[in-house]
Formats: C-alpha cells, structure tokens, sequence
C-alpha cells in the first residue's frame, strides 16, 4: 500500500467526519448483529409464515441473520404490551397487525395504547373474504345475502373470536348489506374454517389465505380487494359487488419507542427492498396474501385512515 | 410405496429419524418443555433441508417428545408434557414401590405400539379418517368435555366430593383472563398480565411437580424405591404384561388416534380417555391409581398414537390436528407444499416417504426409549434427594418461562403449586383440578358456540340432544358414571345371594 499523500489525507478526513455525521454512519452500519424479529402469535400462523417469507431475504440484504421468535398470548396483546420494554436499537423488531392493535385498546386494558406501537412498516394484508362449503347453497354472495334479509339471524358467520378483526368485519358486512347475521367466534381462523368444512357454519368471515389454503373443498364468495386476487381468480371483489369495501388484516413491523429515526427509516427500506423482490413477491401472492407498500413517512396517515374506516363497527362492538 | 420406503431408509433419512426421537425424548422428558416447543425449535433447521426429510425430523422429535413425557410422569410424578398426564396416575405409585424400571420399559413398548398404531393409520385409511375430524362440531366437542369431566369421578376414587370440589376450581382457573367467545374480561383485577389466562404447562408444572418438590425435602423417605440390582430393564416381564393386556392395548391405541384426529382435542384427553376405558373394562378397578401397569399402557399407548392420528387432518384437510400438527403446517408452507386432498396425489411420494419415516422413528424409540429410560431410572432414583431437589427445582423454573419467555409464568406456576401443595395436605389431588383446567375452555366454547348456532337455526334443544356423535359421547357419559353403581350394587347382590346359600 502506497502512503497517503497530504490531499488524499485531506480528503479522506473529510469524507470520515461527513460520515461520523452521527445518524448516517449509525444507519449505514445497521444492523451490526443478528435481529431479533418478535412474532405475537403461535407458529405456523399467517404471521409467522410470512415473516419466515421475509427471513432469507433480510439475511441478503443486511448480511446479518434474523432470529424469529414467538411471543404468543391474548390474541397478540401479551406480546404488543412488552415491545416498549426491549432495547431502542432496532435490532429487536416485532410484528404488529391492524386493526389488532386499534381495536383491543379501544375495547379494553390491554396493557398499551395503539399510540405506543411504534410502526415503521406494514408489508402486506391478508384480504378478508367470505368463504363457504363448496356443496354449500349460496352460489354468490347475493344468495348468501338474500337468505340473511329473509331469515334475520339465521345466517351464521364464523370468525376468529370476539372483539377481532373477523368479526369487526362481520359487523361492517352486516352494515353494508343491511343484514342482520350471527357470529359464532371460534379459537382462530382455522377452526372456524374446520366448522364451515363439517357443515356446523353456514360460512366463515376470514381471510383469502384461508380460501387459498382450503383449496377446492370451499368456494370464496367475495374478497376485500380492489383488484382480484391472483389464488383465487374466480372471487369476486365486494367492489365489483358493488360495496366499498376493502380491507383485512395489515402486517407490519414495528420497533420500540425511542428507537433512533434513521434506523427506523433504513429498517423501513429494508423491507420495502424485500417486498420488492420478485421471489418474495410470488411466494405471497401463491399464499393470498396481497403484498403492499407501507412506509415509515405514511404510516400516521395510514392508520389515521383506517381507524377512520373501523370508527363506526368498533363503537357498535363497544355497545353490544 | 415402495420408492417412498426405500427413499425413507436412505442413511440421512434414517439418521434424522433417530437424531430426532433422541431430542425429542429429552426434550420432553423436562418439565415444562413441551413437544409443541420441540418442534418449534427445530423447524427453521428443516428449511434447509427437503420436505421428506424435514418432515420425518419434525415426526420424529415430536413422538420422541410425547413419548419423553412419560419419564417425568413415572419418575417425578410429574406430566413432562400434557399429554403423560394419565401416565402420572398409575406410572408415579409403580415407581414409588420400587417399579419405576417396569413402569419406563412398559411406557416404551407401549408408545411404540400406539405410534405404530397411528402411523398405520395414516398409511392407509388417511383421506376417509379424515372426515371425522369434520364431524365434530362446537356441540360433539362440548360433549366430549363433558365426557372427559365425568373421568373425575374416576380420577378420585373414594373422595369424589373433594374431587369434585376440586375439578369446580380447575374449571374457575379456567375461566381467568379474556375469552375466547364473549371477549369479556373475567377474574384479571385489572391486570393486564392475566389476560392470557392460565397458560397449562405451568400450570400442570404447579400442580403437580411443586408438591412432590415440597414433599421431597420435608420427608425423609427416599423420592422413590431404588431398583433391586441386577434385573435389567425386565424386558420380558413387561412384554408379558403387555400381552396379557392386548385388548387395551389396541383400544387405547385405536382411541388415541382417532381422538388425535379431533382438532380440539389432544393427547391429554386422548391418554385420560384411554386411562377411564382400560379402568371401566378393568377387573381389577381397584389397582388403578396404585401402580396399575393397565393404566400406564392405556395412556401411552394412546398419547403416541395422537401423532399419527394428529398428522390425517394435517394433511388431508389442511386443518392441524395437534397444536405441534400447527407448526408443521406453517413449515410446509414455507417449503411451498400445499396440503389437502390432492395432496396424498400430487405429493405421493413425499407424503409416504414422511409417513415411512415415521414408522421408522416410531421402531427406533424401542432402543432410545429403552436406553434413555434406563439413564433416567437409575439417575433418579440413586441421587440423593439434596441434589434432585433444587435441579427438578431449576428445571421447572426454566420450563415455565420457556413457554411464552414469560416471567410472569414463573410466578403463576410457584403460585399454583404453593396452592397444591396445601389442597393436596387437605386430601385434594391435583388431577382433578387440572381436568377442569384443561376442558374447562372446551366445554365453554363448544357450549356458547352450540348455543348460539342452535339459537340462530332456532332449534337448541335439537343442535344439542339431536346428533349422533353427541348422542353417543352421552350415552359413554352417563355408563362411566352410572357403571361403578351399578356394578356396586351387582356385587353386592351377589354378596348377599352367597351370604344364604
């Protein structure tokens, strides 16, 4: 190596001290270590699922590996609860889902606020669908809408329990139709799946991924997307039905509070990196899962809209 | 077939299948480290891997860990998993006079036998078996609760009050924390720490192990009766007490699969089921309870045949079976497999490549079993007890926060058991209360989910009386509970009849 000459010298130094501005050498080191990504729900659910989608991807993109680690309990609420509590370097990042995080607080003491949910990314949503048997009468959703005007009531609906984002939908589908249905809440979405296949349902307010994981033992009424969905291109969208609704369960990622601005914006543009790779891409999309760009600049405007669109179900939840 | 067998017996495949009933065993052996964590451990290992051999490593931990439970139940008198819990209940008292090395080796062939069982089952009758998983509805598995807490009547055999008071608290425990139906909040006093709820593996560590922890160091009598030197792993005498208790064997092996199949159920109620039939059709219902080697057969075998049978709706119908049955699932689907009908089609020679891989694990937990159980036998029953004590003492703390790696989980299960260890001084055992811990949330969801479904066709009465499987769970409810009157009162006839000849 040759020795610096006095401009090189010159120039080096003032490259380092413009780097060692202290938010951009931080951001440009991050992550220095293996992540830590918190997943509040059991294994082998959607959410689990598609942060091991994301898994190898981060590793490519960071060099460094992602540890998934799950913190089940109270529907995500054990979970969500601790994330303040952990160390603000972003190397421990845990998943979020809305409406979860707006509802339970607004229904109950959950132990935190959904202002305490330090988003920095949503990356997908599982699209809520309507899914029944596949020998089941209802043909469309309008068969399935004129027996519950007809029968009052008599239309069962079920969902993953009480307070949820399944049955907060159910309440907006009862809303937009001006039906009156029942919920039956089960323990999660696959048993109230398992119901709907043995006949006990008459159908199931769920997600696309669980139409998709069904397969042909069950026809999906209509999803909550703008476009169809690729799995399921016979679905219909409500809005070719001619209601506006669009909508599911929105997965993000979050950090703790105080975790530095910069390394939440450069944790944001690792993921959108990840959601932009064509492989990740096309593993979600063959689930039914519909990736989407939500980044840290639009997350106050994001979840301001949608407790805006949720505002009117959850305060007849409330009042119920 | 014969590719998927002879591509099962590669020397990866098979050695994946004995490295996994090895870490299974052990893993389920501890306290609180449950086959559910087993496999979930060992998951991201599998993606490295293709989806046969994954499989077959995740079969194989997740039997040798329902298998492993049975060790801590005989030897400890504590469940290492949910689904030993019936083995505690005669394995414990055999271990105590002196049996445990009996108790260990039959539990061995026992499980061996049930997972053969289950795994057949999956081999051939997959896709019909199915079907049943579909039939149970909110109201057949509120039955089946029911079914299940009339085994208390059982479980406490001359203190059925204290049983019954005792499996009423289970059923309180139960409802602590926010529900499932009804999303109320009940019993928390404002904190949002119960929301959960009582999670059951520390609460099965509480309840049974702290007791036998206390008791441990407040008496002096050895923890249980050393083995007499010199007898092996009596082998044949465990062979010939398995024979001569076939019926039970294959019935309880028959039950563990098909309730394996139910996806609210598992291997607690598969082995408890189990435990109160091989006790009903006893003739010798007295021994139960006391180190009866039927009752040990009866759990085990039917625990392990949960896994085959937890593996037909899994596959066919995309519907887990068993909460490990879950984390597969979630596994395949990042491997890319999709499930279902077609999958036994499409996939062929993966899915018969796993399942000979799991007859293959099933075989090899013959050895490990019998090696490993040998270890634990003569370790537990030759250290001195100022040594067990504090390192069953540190093992279940670390087993109760790995649950959820949750300390408050800690303190629930020291809570509890401090609570047990006064019941059990009173005459409360701690089965009952854990039967009304674990069906407690059955009962109540299949009750409000049949009530509102019934409310909604306007027809309770008949979505609650009318079906069949729920008209045969009551039918079996009422003969466990009428059966031991009747039989009292035959043999008291009989008595009588022999009094005046």
């Amino acid at each position: 190596m040759t020795p610096l000459n006095r401009r090189q010298f010159g120039q080096g130094l003032i490259a380092v001290s413009a780097l060692s501005a202290p938010g951009i050498l931080r951001a440009q080191s991050f992550p220095s270590r293996a992540i830590n990504y918190i997943i509040p729900f059991n294994p082998g659910g959607e959410s689990d699922v598609t942060a091991r989608f994301q898994q190898p991807f981060f590793e490519a993109i960071t060099g460094q590996s992602v540890v998934i680690q799950s913190k089940p309990g109270a529907g995500g609420a054990t979970a969500w609860a601790q994330l303040n509590g952990f160390e603000p370097d972003g190397h421990t990042i845990m998943n979020t889902i809305v409406p979860h995080t707006v509802l339970q607080p607004a229904m109950k003491d959950v132990g935190y606020q959904t202002a305490d949910i330090n988003n920095v990314f949503f990356f997908h949503y599982t699209p809520d669908a309507v899914v029944v048997k596949a020998d089941s009468p209802y043909q469309s959703l309008q068969d399935l809408i004129d027996d519950a005007k007809a029968n009052p009531g008599r239309v069962t609906f079920g969902g993953s329990g009480t307070n949820t984002a399944n049955h907060l939908a159910s309440e907006i589908f009862a809303d937009m139709t001006d039906t009156t249905t029942t919920y039956i809440p089960f323990k999660g979405s696959a048993p109230a799946m398992t119901a709907v296949l043995g006949g006990q349902i008459a159908a199931a307010m769920s997600y696309t991924t669980q139409g998709v994981k069904a397969g042909e033992q069950v026809r999906t009424l209509a999803v909550a997307t703008n476009e169809r969905v690729a799995a399921l291109p016979d679905a219909p969208t409500f809005k070719e039905l001619g209601f506006d609704h669009v909508g599911g369960a929105y997965r993000g990622v979050a950090v703790p509070a105080g975790t530095p601005g910069d390394i939440q914006q450069r944790l944001s543009d690792i993921l959108q990196e990840i959601n932009a790779t064509p492989d990740f891409q096309a593993q979600m999309t063959a689930a039914g899962y519909e990736v989407i760009d939500v980044p840290l600049a639009d997350i106050p405007a994001f979840i301001k809209e949608r407790k805006a669109a949720y505002g009117p179900a959850i305060e007849r939840l409330k009042s119920a | 077939m014969l590719d998927a067998l002879l591509s099962a017996a590669t020397p990866f495949n098979l050695m994946l299948a004995l490295v996994g009933v090895v870490l299974g065993t052990v893993i389920g052996a501890l306290p609180g480290l449950s086959a559910t964590m087993a496999v979930a451990v060992l998951v991201p290992f599998t993606f490295t891997m293709d989806p046969a051999s994954g499989l077959i490593a995740l079969g194989a931990v997740y039997t040798g860990a329902i298998y492993g439970g049975a060790y801590a139940a005989i030897l400890v008198n504590t469940p290492g998993t949910p689904a030993a819990i019936a083995t505690a209940l005669d394995g414990f008292p055999m271990a105590k006079r002196g049996d445990g090395d009996l108790a260990v080796t039959i539990s061995c062939f026992a499980s061996a036998f049930g997972g053969m069982v289950g795994a057949l089952a999956l081999l051939v009758v997959a896709p019909p078996l199915a079907t049943i998983a579909l039939k149970f509805g909110p109201v057949e598995y509120f039955w089946l609760a029911i079914f299940g807490l009339s085994l208390i009547a059982v479980l406490s055999k001359g203190a059925t009050l204290k049983g019954l008071i005792g499996g009423c608290l289970g059923l309180g425990l139960s409802t602590i924390g926010s529900a499932v139906v009804g999303g109320d909040v009940r019993f928390t006093f404002g904190n949002p720490v119960l929301l959960g709820g009582i999670h059951i593996i520390p609460a099965l560590i509480g309840l049974y192990c702290v007791p036998v922890l206390l008791n441990m160091v407040a008496t002096d009598d050895p923890h249980i009766e050393r083995a007499a030197t010199g007898r092996g792993t009596r082998i044949a005498e465990a062979l010939g007490l398995m024979w001569r208790s076939k019926v039970n064997l294959v019935r309880s092996s028959v039950v563990g699969t098909v309730v394996g199949i139910l996806p609210a159920a598992g291997g607690a109620v598969a082995g408890l089921v189990a435990y109160s039939e091989a006790r009903r059709t006893s003739r010798h219902k007295d021994q139960f309870g006391k180190g009866a080697a039927d009752g040990v057969i009866a759990s085990e075998s039917a625990n392990s045949a949960t896994v085959g049978g937890g593996f037909v709706p899994t596959l066919v119908l995309g519907i887990p079976g068993t909460p490990p049955d879950a984390i597969i699932l979630g596994a395949l689907m990042v491997q890319g497999i999709r499930v279902g009908p077609q999958l036994f089609v499409e996939q062929a020679s993966t899915v018969y490549t796993f399942i000979f891989g799991l007859l293959f694990a099933t075989v090899l937990m013959i050895p490990v079993g019998l090696m490993i159980g040998r270890t634990a036998f003569r370790t537990i029953s030759s250290i001195p007890k100022a040594v067990l004590a504090p390192a069953i003492g540190v093992l279940i703390m670390i087993g109760a926060f790995a649950v959820e790696q949750n300390p408050t989980h800690v303190v629930m299960m020291v809570a509890l058991g401090a609570m047990a260890w006064v019941l059990l001084k009173f005459g409360f055992e701690a089965s009952p209360i854990v039967l009304g811990l674990i069906l407690g949330p059955i009962a109540e969801q299949g009750f409000v989910q049949g009530y509102l479904i019934g409310n909604a066709s306007g027809n309770i009465w008949g979505e609650f009386f009318g079906r069949p499987i729920s008209i045969a769970i009551i039918g079996f409810t009422l003969l466990t509970l009428l059966w031991p009157l009747w039989s009292d009162r035959k043999a008291r006839a009989t008595q009588k009849g022999s009094l005046y000849e």
